[in-house]
């Protein structure tokens, strides 16, 4: 008995660990002071952010990342509230379609989605440009938005809502006073689930990037094609940082949501 | 009221996703002329069938291997107290919003030439000289089972921790030992979650993209490949094809999924 749960735990850590480890390691070489991929690091030192920090090149990419994501997030954010607060109320068969075509992105594979937009996208002129980036990445942010506000939505207590009404506050104040409030954590979380989808996002950038809008993935794609050099890995760490950030306040923000 | 509230998400996604997505996909059948020419050329091609064996190969591999490695995690998971699974199931879904970019890359600097894995097998004395690692179908393999494994952890352990404690305790208290509880209680009761963590497995590696063009080798050309290869070429009545191939297997084994007990369940909690 004894031998079989040393087996059972032995395992399962085992297995956290190889689910942890390749990501501490692009961590930990980011610090190397080597000029190239070599284990062990010889010295630590940060000789990599300062090669990042010096890039116009990276610096661009990372602006229009963020001024992207964070474009979309209030797209995404704005659409995806409205649509999760209406859809409850619609008629079965209208809201089984709408729901289908929301939830879409999250069963279409990336590279049909991919080639579809960009087979679009190309005739408006759209390639390129940091709009198409937004536009096409609030697609795949949407989903994100609606399960979360919808989740927080059948989390509410409805009474609240007509004890409002009945003490004679107008649809428009109730929501404002009352719904809001209460399904704001989930609205939030929303948001930050969609900022991450299309900071991180690759498959469309590499259609839609052309040499005008180049993501920070996709700037990190184009030189792992040449070299595997540790500026990458001095980018993954910030951006593992910065996704950890992210989804520490998400879940702090859940808490609250009880 | 509803209707309005919905409109502006519902007249955006059929502009930017759907109407995109069906225009591309009708250049499959209606190039030049309407005609069903185009997939009866590439059901026969060598090329196509060689692609579709590595990509069914390759998803087959990984999600068992998910199987394999993710149990385990799902039941210590649903066992554990509330403090030491808040713990793991960080680990399970830090790496999960990890950009899968990231992740492939993580296994580039692992199993290069002169990565992790072959200097620490020189050093212990297993090599001579380090292996080829990098660009083979293991690596494909190891990188998107380690990309994938949440999915599979997530929805088991998500039905574990809905079995009952009462029977685990009642088929002890009546005599049988750890592993007969095991495979006649609680193995079978979290059938419904390994059902939807295969499926999900499953169809995300068919369709998968950025890391088998970052870590396989020439021989590892999945399916999504040769649609970027093709579009690459201006082929769209070719690429149209096989995303219509891909996008109706991904839909069938949804909707199959969708029909076994207790999937959609699974489903509905694992995205919450």
């Amino acid at each position: 008995m004894n031998l079989g749960r040393a087996v059972f735990n032995a395992s399962w850590v085992l297995v956290l660990v190889f689910l942890g480890l390749p990501i501490l390691i692009v961590v930990a070489l980011s610090f190397s002071s080597a000029s190239y991929l070599t284990f062990p690091p010889p010295a630590f030192g940060v000789r990599w952010y300062r090669a990042y920090l010096g890039s116009s090149d990276w610096l661009d990419s990372t602006w229009l990342s963020i001024a992207v994501a964070a474009s979309v997030a209030v797209l995404a954010t704005v659409l995806g509230t409205l649509a999760a607060l209406g859809l409850p109320r619609l008629p079965p068969a209208l809201r089984m379609a709408v729901g289908a075509l929301v939830l879409s992105p999250l069963i279409v594979p990336g590279i049909v989605a991919a080639i579809g937009i960009y087979y679009v996208f190309a005739r408006y002129r759209l390639v390129g440009t940091p709009l198409g980036l937004v536009l096409a990445h609030t697609c795949l942010a949407v989903p994100f938005v609606v399960t979360s506000v919808s989740a927080s939505l059948a989390g509410l207590d409805r009474r609240l809502e007509r004890a409002a009404l009945s003490l004679g506050a107008t649809p428009w104040g109730t929501f404002y006073q009352v719904t809001l409030p209460l399904i704001r954590p989930g609205i939030l979380v929303g948001a930050l689930f969609a900022f991450i989808t299309s900071f991180d996002e690759l498959i469309v950038a590499l259609f839609l990037s052309g040499s005008g809008a180049v993501t920070l993935p996709r700037r990190m794609w184009d030189d792992l094609r040449f070299a595997i050099d540790p500026t990458i890995a001095a980018v993954s760490s910030l951006t593992i940082a910065l996704t950890a950030v992210l989804l520490l306040g998400a879940h702090l923000l859940r808490g609250r949501r009880a | 009221m509803p209707v309005l509230l919905v409109t502006p998400l519902a007249i955006y996604m059929t502009a930017f996703y759907a109407w995109p997505l069906a225009s591309m996909l009708l250049r499959s059948v209606d190039d030049p002329a309407w005609t069903l020419e185009n997939f009866r050329r590439f059901i026969g091609d060598v090329t196509f069938l060689d692609v579709f064996w590595i990509t069914l190969r390759t998803a087959l591999i990984v999600t068992a291997g998910s199987l394999l490695l993710g149990y385990p995690v799902a039941l210590a998971l649903s066992r554990l107290r509330s403090g030491p699974a808040a713990l793991v199931l960080v680990l399970v879904l830090l790496p999960f919003w990890t950009s899968v970019l990231v992740r492939s890359y993580a296994w580039m600097v692992l199993l290069g030439r002169h990565g992790l894995v072959n200097e620490l097998l020189i050093g212990l004395g297993v090599l001579d000289s380090p292996l080829r690692l990098l660009n083979t179908s293991f690596a494909v393999c190891i990188a998107m089972i380690h990309i994938l494994l949440p999915y599979m952890v997530l929805p088991i352990a998500s039905v574990q921790r809905q079995i009952d404690a009462a029977l685990l305790r009642a088929a002890a208290g009546l005599g049988a030992p750890p592993w007969r509880v095991f495979l006649q209680v609680v193995l079978p009761l979290s059938m419904p979650g390994v059902a939807a963590g295969v499926l999900l497995v499953f169809v995300l590696a068919l369709g998968f993209y950025i890391t088998p063009a970052l870590v396989g080798g020439p021989h590892d050309l999945m399916l999504s490949m040769l649609i970027a290869q093709q579009v690459d070429l201006l082929n769209w009545p070719y690429a149209a094809c096989l995303s219509t191939a891909l996008l109706a297997t991904t839909l069938l084994l949804i909707v199959l999924a969708q029909r076994l007990p207790g999937v959609r369940d699974v489903m509905r909690s694992a995205t919450r």
